[in-house]
């Protein structure tokens, strides 16, 4: 069973509420100290690409973030509506071209400037474990990290 | 949290200080600025992000656009930054290649090259 179960409307709102909510409850598994900037920022671009793929396929469709400990991981999952995109499905950091990417451009605007799978790549680059996968419900994103020291009731 | 921006001159350069939280909500904000100081002639740009607290990838790519958008006005857009967290978004990205990052404002607007 879950520890925390979030679905939020597909506003880049409510993406911040989400990574302070998955470093709460990572906190309290007992996730490293070291490690929680790490989950904060992963959290936050799986929730960022959820949030614009279900606003371009299905604004009204929910993301829904799931956080559970079970066999001493911490795990993360966000599940948007659109189907995976095989050019994200594995993540590529080396294909970034620094030259390219800062190329002078007039009318440089933020997406064509980063390569679509941009921020899978960020997580790929953070978390060892890491997948992405599809079913018919959408694409799943999952991420886990180990738990050293469980906060337990005494210690609160 | 939310985000913070003030400008200010300094010489030919235009400290952007920014503080708080840069993601996919707040980072429209951060590039309006950017443009307008393009738009408005400031090719010269130093972002103080020490306050910042989170960078995405979302604010960096709206850090790369900014760049981009000097960079068409042979002007030049050097970040201070020294906090570890937010350094390893740029490292894990290879950006830290792309941008010119400085351990203080006073560096940055000393920097020539």
């Amino acid at each position: 069973m879950p520890l925390v179960d979030v679905t939020f409307s597909a506003l880049p709102a409510h993406v911040r509420t989400a990574r302070l909510v998955a470093l709460a409850v990572a906190r309290r598994a007992g996730v490293d100290d070291d490690l929680l900037d790490e989950v904060r920022l992963a959290v936050g671009e799986a929730c960022s690409r959820a949030v614009g793929v279900n606003g371009e396929q299905s604004p009204s469709s929910a993301v829904r973030m799931t956080l559970s400990d079970e066999q001493s991981r911490f795990t993360v999952e966000v599940v948007d509506v659109g189907p995976l995109d095989s050019s994200v499905a594995e993540p590529d950091l080396d294909a970034l071209n620094p030259e390219q990417l800062s190329a002078p451009s007039e009318t440089g605007e933020v997406m064509p400037d980063l390569p679509p799978g941009f921020g899978l790549a960020v997580i790929s680059g953070l978390v060892e474990e890491f997948s992405v996968s599809s079913d018919g419900d959408g694409t799943h994103v999952r991420m886990s990290w180990p738990v050293t020291g469980a906060v337990t009731a005494s210690d609160t | 949290m939310d985000l913070s921006l003030s400008t200010r001159t300094e010489g030919d350069r235009t400290v952007v200080t920014v503080g708080g939280e840069i993601d996919v909500y707040t980072a429209p904000k951060l590039r309006e600025q950017l443009i307008d100081l393009v738009s408005s002639g400031n090719y010269h740009l130093v972002v103080d992000m020490e306050n910042v607290d989170f960078l995405d990838s979302t604010g960096l790519g709206v850090l790369v656009g900014g760049l981009k958008r000097v960079r068409a006005h042979e002007g030049s857009l050097r970040l201070v930054c020294t906090q570890e967290r937010i350094l390893k978004i740029f490292r894990i990205t290879g950006l830290t290649k792309v941008f010119p990052i400085h351990a203080s404002v006073d560096e940055a607007l000393a920097a020539t090259d």
